[in-house]
């Protein structure tokens, strides 16, 4: 057998993964949105009539909007914070370890567990966190049973939360040549004009990185979503929706249609924000 | 002005000490609630003030959330899914890695770009598909859809991999195809015993993956016997009827053990991937 075959052999369990898990299913996506089907009895061909219905369905709107309003908030927030925790735990103090661990927490424990201990945090009576405002004489809100302070209690746990990307930052921030700084020193830069001049630009690679991440993870936020809710559906965001449609009501065309919005919106920002690239992300000449 | 400068040090560096107290603490803070919660009697948890620690360890919570839902249990059905997973998952990432790091075959660059895609785009477009397919194969309430489609590799493990792979000199492989070795030999006998560092870290990924999904499970599984700790601990307030937080977080405390315990003990095997790669999983 020829080298090359052999090499296609190695990665013959991919292909065969990606056609049943991945092309079939699209394939089948795209039936499926033009059905009414429910998983139980017959499916019929209905044309784009699920996506007239969800256009024309105001909680849709709300979702999308729910997601959306979260993702302009938490994204430059959550790169915001992990950039700044990043920078600061940057050098090799006494014990930075530690702390090192402390912020990298919650990248590995979360789930369930983590989202239900926020509940118990932000509860307006016995929470810790209003408990906390007390101290300071202030009267906290009602937190998740209040719509207007649904969305801030969602970008407390992503602010919480956003540290937990601290390494990639760090690695980054390793990656950058000491000679860049050097000069700098030498041509009188004080710290904060080498952040601004050396820093920042050197990791606007990384920071497309995580941009990029936080618009598909932001679009895709489920775990919190479902455990916490939030009063006047300022819960509901866009893959609660479609988990709702689908397995509470069994509207598998529906739900599909949804899929394709979601597709096609995630799609289209990366797509966006890939263009804008060339403005501001660095890139090592060559 | 060197003594100036050293002053400045001085004032920067017990700043940042005050940040890493500070941040620690508000980090901490949702753990510390928790257990000290999860201690308390009821009378101590809803209390105005609240009182920062339980008077007494008080361990009726803990013997009340075992009663609600069978934690262990749980806990041994998440563990029973992801021991099933992650052999397949890491053995055959590990062959598609090293067929792309090391093979040169008509359309791999696109393959690779396509499996790139993958990683990122259409997983709410084929969840629903996808679900349909198991259901009518008869296997949706099982472990089945969770376990399988594992054992035909991992889009980002894939990508790790390879890049791990690259890196590796490829003497010792020449002087084994010298000596006759297959290619399956060779990724065998060499590639998978010298690369067991980042197999381990793609498998505590894997892991922790299976460990914090709600999503996948909620979807397949209906059955209460077959609950993992995350569908367990989902539906411990519908179990119940109203929310006993003591119970609650002492569930919750209980199902975040394992997960504490790989921070603590394998978090350097989690940081070196993502100092290889840049991704984080």
């Amino acid at each position: 057998m020829k080298k090359s075959q052999i090499g296609f052999l190695f990665i013959l369990p991919w292909v065969i993964g990606f056609i049943i898990f991945t092309v079939f299913p699209i394939i089948a996506a795209l039936y499926i949105a033009m059905t009414d089907w429910s998983i139980i009895g017959q499916a019929s061909f209905i044309g784009f009539q699920n996506f007239r219905a969800i256009f024309a369905d105001p909680t849709f709107y709300k979702a999308l909007l729910v997601t959306g309003r979260y993702a302009i908030l938490a994204i430059p927030l959550t790169i915001i914070t992990a950039l700044l925790v990043a920078l600061g735990v940057n050098n090799d103090y006494k014990g930075i370890g530690i702390f090192r661990t402390i912020f990298y927490m919650p990248s590995i424990v979360s789930g369930v567990a983590v989202a239900i201990v926020f509940k118990w945090i932000l509860d307006p009576t016995y929470g810790v966190l209003n408990s906390l405002l007390r101290l300071f004489g202030l009267t906290g809100p009602d937190w998740l049973y209040d719509p207007a302070w649904v969305l801030p209690s969602y970008l407390i746990m992503a602010i919480w939360g956003a540290s937990g990307g601290l390494y990639i930052y760090l690695a980054a921030l390793r990656d950058i040549p000491r000679e860049l700084y050097e000069g700098a020193t030498i041509d009188g830069a004080g710290w904060l004009q080498k952040i601004r001049y050396i820093t920042l630009p050197m990791l606007t690679p990384i920071l497309f990185y995580n941009l990029v991440m936080g618009i598909i993870s932001a679009f895709r936020k489920f775990t919190d979503a479902y455990i916490l809710g939030g009063a006047g559906e300022e819960g509901v965001f866009y893959m609660v929706y479609l988990y709702q449609q689908a397995f509470s009501f069994y509207k598998m065309g529906y739900a599909t249609a949804l899929a394709w919005i979601l597709f096609v919106i995630i799609l289209g920002l990366t797509l966006v924000v890939n263009y804008t690239k060339k403005y501001w992300v660095y890139a090592e000449r060559k | 002005m060197r003594l100036r400068g050293k002053k400045d040090d001085t004032v920067r560096k017990v700043l940042l000490y005050l940040f890493y107290l500070l941040g620690s603490c508000l980090m901490l803070l949702p753990f510390f609630w928790m257990i000290s919660t999860a201690f308390k009697p009821d009378a101590e948890i809803f209390t105005v003030p609240i009182k920062w620690l339980p008077s007494s360890f008080h361990g009726q919570n803990f013997k009340k959330a075992f009663q609600v839902i069978p934690i262990c249990k749980y806990m041994l059905n998440t563990v029973y899914i992801a021991v099933l997973k992650i052999g397949g998952e890491v053995f055959v990432s590990a062959l598609v890695a090293y067929g792309f790091a090391r093979f040169d075959f008509k359309g791999k660059n696109l393959f690779f770009l396509i499996l790139l895609a993958t990683m990122m785009l259409p997983y709410e477009v084929t969840m629903i598909p996808t679900f349909i397919m198991w259901t009518y194969l008869g296997l949706s309430d099982s472990y089945v859809p969770l376990i399988l489609p594992a054992y035909f590799g991992a889009a980002s493990f894939i990508f790790f991999l390879r890049m791990y792979f690259s890196t590796l000199p490829v003497e010792m492989e020449e002087s084994m195809v010298m000596d006759g070795a297959s290619y399956f030999q060779i990724f065998y006998k060499l590639i998978l015993p010298l690369t067991k560092p980042a197999l381990l870290t793609i498998g505590l990924w894997a892991f922790l993956g299976t460990w914090n999904d709600l999503l996948g499970q909620l979807i397949y599984i209906n059955d209460p016997a077959k609950y993992t700790i995350q569908l367990g601990l989902a539906s411990f307030s519908s179990m119940t009827g109203e929310t006993l937080w003591g119970p609650l977080m002492a569930a919750s405390s209980v199902g975040l053990l394992p997960v504490v315990f790989l921070l603590l003990f394998a978090q350097k095997y989690f940081v070196e991937g993502i100092k290889m790669t840049g991704i984080k999983g």
